[in-house]
């Protein structure tokens, strides 16, 4: 038997707007079942990435694989019987529904971009199980997105997304706009129809508490480039890159006594442009650690374990300082 | 924080209606709180339980058309009804606002210094020199680096972090009483989120300023607030040290909300994150019963006939509107006798 081919595979992916280097070559595999948790700050390129996977824009360079077909190029009518395959969840439910169309048309949409040719009494028997899948009563059919809360508004996107039973979900920030107790639905319907469907998923937040909740591995992204990958014992643990030690050190915890006694690396926010990425390491402008190679060379990746780190004073081992104990005069010397 | 001297900032019983094409909104009811010098008070609650509204009508800041009712004092002077040369006096100089969207706050053709320099030129009368080296002294105080070259940026030629740097520096120019921050670090990255929230308490140390600040987020509560207050559905139901609320909340909702959020070092394998069943209900009127009861899972007839009073719980200064509050932890004591 042959083994399946993954749910994804990006190579070396590149999207240029104009001069607006938004991704620099990034890979990233994702097996199937699983879920990628991909982090980083804002505008490193993240949305990006998820866009070319679902093909919403056309990568300047690099392939994406779905389910082993490269789809990188394909046309839109070739695309179509791709369409399936991969779904994708905004961040905003407000703002990515059809306020003019009902939440059965919504939920029925990708079958109807699919090409399929539905009779309204098989689309209304295709949605009602969808809508009770992410827990909502059949009648929400007949109502239109402004008639839902914010939670509800999230769960229609959601059931859009998986009427097509896709492979791949990519989830892009589905729980920012939402408040606490909204969030916990949302992450608990994810988590659940993960385990029953088995999709893979590309999960895209800035959320690190979601992350550790619903991820398997995670993807760190920094000006439009990883940084890191692992999976989320390992990242958690033992976080390898700077700024992934800065990230997980600078979330807060919801606890008061324990957040006071932590130390925040503070990187400072005079973040570099993706018009003019620095030279060598695009973090040496906030590494607190920043020495003179880092300036001249790009560092390379360090494998450790199932994933790398692109840091200089990673060594092979896997091993290296972290800004969150370390003295840069000690770590250079 | 026990004070002993009177609050700067005084809210009491304020109320806050809208009247709207399909009947009224109920947004406030009945919200007492005070601000002590150099306090960071902390507002959490669901999405539209009216947060935003609290804080925009303490200046008067809201549209005409809402009804407000209540109190709010000032170092003693009374706001509520007050002229609106009287309020806009007060913006600004005593009570300074900084909100989730700073691009839409600042004037993106002019530059960053001239903006903060006309501040100070219009509320302290200063001369255009003086007020853009004091512009320079603002972005220092803010952290944002060579501030004297930044000065000449324009709002665009700036990071999110940055131009929420700006704006505080804005905000704090006239040396405000009180710092009202709704959703200050919504929209950046943690990174960028714990300078910010450093820039916020060194302004309390250094300052003295007293904080308002709303936030959904409970890492960013208990990171920087002194107290915390809980709202839902235009009440506040709890209000509590950080330190007590996180650990012993009293309120139903506010123990729901705590357990909503996922704990470090759990994952969807082996763990259910808590939900809160139902949704928040949005109020015509306000109505003499729990707002929480249809979601609440300890409701009864009593919730459901009559409001329940905010009431101390025991603790410092802890109070919540609960008939049936959540039993305290059992102490280490008592856990050993088990
Ligand atoms: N259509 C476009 N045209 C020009 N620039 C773009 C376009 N889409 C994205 N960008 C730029 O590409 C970069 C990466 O944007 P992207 O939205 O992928 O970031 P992100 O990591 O998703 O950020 P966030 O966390 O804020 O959502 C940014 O500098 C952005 O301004
Ligand atoms: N100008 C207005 N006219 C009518 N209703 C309003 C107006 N402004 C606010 N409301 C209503 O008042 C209630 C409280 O709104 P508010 O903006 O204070 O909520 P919030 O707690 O800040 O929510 P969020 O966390 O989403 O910002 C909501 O039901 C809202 O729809
Ligand atoms: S390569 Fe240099 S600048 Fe980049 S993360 Fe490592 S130490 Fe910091
Ligand atoms: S008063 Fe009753 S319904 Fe309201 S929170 Fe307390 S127990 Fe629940
Ligand atoms: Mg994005
Ligand atoms: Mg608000």
């Amino acid at each position: 038997m042959t083994p399946q081919p993954n749910a994804l595979e990006i190579a070396d992916l590149v999207m240029h707007f104009g001069p607006v280097r938004a991704v620099d070559g990034v890979s990233l595999t994702i097996p199937r079942g699983r879920v990628t948790a991909l982090v980083g700050e804002s505008g490193s390129g993240k949305s990006t990435v998820g866009r070319c996977v679902v093909r919403l824009v056309e990568p300047t360079a690099g392939t994406v694989r779905i389910a082993g077909t490269d789809v990188t190029h394909l046309s839109r009518r070739r695309l179509r019987p791709h369409r399936g395959a991969v779904s994708i969840v905004f961040q905003d439910p407000a703002a990515s529904l059809d306020p003019r169309m009902l939440v059965g048309e919504i939920v029925a949409e990708p079958l109807r971009l699919a090409g399929k040719r539905i009779s309204r009494r098989e689309r209304d028997a295709r949605v009602a199980p969808q809508l009770e899948r992410v827990g909502l009563r059949a009648e929400v059919a007949r109502r239109y997105p402004h008639e839902l809360s914010g939670g509800q508004r999230q769960r229609v996107s959601i059931a859009r997304a998986l009427i097509s039973e896709p492979m791949l979900l990519i989830a892009d920030e589905p729980t920012s706009a939402l408040d606490v107790s909204v969030q916990a639905s949302v992450l608990n319907l994810l988590a659940d129809l993960q385990r029953d469907i088995g999709f893979a998923c590309l999960f895209i937040t800035h959320d690190l508490s979601a992350v550790e909740y619903l991820a398997d591995d995670i993807a760190v992204m920094y000006l439009g480039q990883l940084v890191e990958t692992g999976s989320r014992e390992r990242i958690f643990a033992r976080p390898a890159h700077p700024y992934t030690q800065a990230l997980l050190s600078a979330a807060p915890v919801a606890d008061p006594v324990r957040q006071r006694h932590r130390q925040p690396v503070l990187l400072g926010d005079d973040l570099p442009s993706a018009l003019d990425p620095p030279s060598g390491c695009r973090f040496r402008t906030r590494c607190p650690l920043a020495f003179d190679r880092c300036a001249t060379e790009v560092p390379a990746q360090t494998a450790i374990g199932d994933g790398m780190a692109a840091c200089h004073l990673v060594r092979p081992d896997g091993t290296g300082p972290d800004v969150r104990t370390a003295d840069p005069s000690e770590v250079l010397s | 924080m026990t004070t002993a001297s009177a609050p700067v900032l005084e809210i009491r019983d304020l109320s806050v209606s809208f009247p709207t094409e399909t009947g009224t909104v109920s947004a406030v009811d009945g919200v007492s709180l005070d601000l002590a010098a150099g306090e960071i008070v902390g507002m959490v609650g669901e999405s539209g339980c009216g947060k935003s509204v609290t804080a925009m009508s303490l200046a008067g800041l809201l549209p005409g058309s809402a009804r407000v009712t209540g109190s709010v004092r000032l170092d003693g002077t009374q706001l509520v009804g007050a002229r609106e040369s009287a309020l806009r006096r007060v913006r600004g100089r005593e009570i300074a606002y900084i909100f989730q969207e700073p691009m839409t706050s600042l004037n993106p053709v002019l530059s960053v210094g001239r903006q903060i320099g006309e501040v100070l030129q219009v509320h302290e009368r200063m001369s255009r020199r003086a007020a853009r080296a004091r512009a320079v002294e603002l972005l220092t105080l803010v952290g944002i680096p060579s501030a004297a070259q930044r000065v000449d940026s324009y709002p665009h030629q700036l990071s999110g972090g940055m131009r929420q740097r700006v704006m505080i520096a804005m905000a704090v120019a006239c040396g405000p009483k009180v710092l009202v921050a709704d959703e200050p670090t919504t929209a950046l990255d943690v990174t960028v989120q714990a300078g910010i929230l450093q820039v916020l308490r060194d302004l309390r140390d250094r300052l003295g300023t007293s904080v308002l600040i709303i936030t959904h987020d409970l890492g960013v509560i208990a990171d920087i607030a002194d107290r915390v207050v809980v709202m839902y559905a235009g009440r506040v139901v709890e209000r509590a040290p950080a330190d007590d609320l996180f650990a012993q909340p009293r309120h139903r909702y506010t123990a729901g909300l705590l357990s909503a959020s996922p704990q470090p070092g759990r994952h969807a394998g082996t763990d259910r994150l808590t939900e809160i069943p139902g949704l928040v209900p949005v109020l015509a009127s306000q109505p003499d019963a729990c707002t929480f009861a249809d979601r609440c899972p300890a409701a009864d007839e009593q919730c459901r006939a009559a409001a329940p009073p905010l009431e101390d719980v025991g603790g410092t200064d802890h109070v919540a509107a609960c008939w049936h509050p959540c039993a305290t932890a059992p102490t280490a004591a008592q856990e050993a006798n088990r």
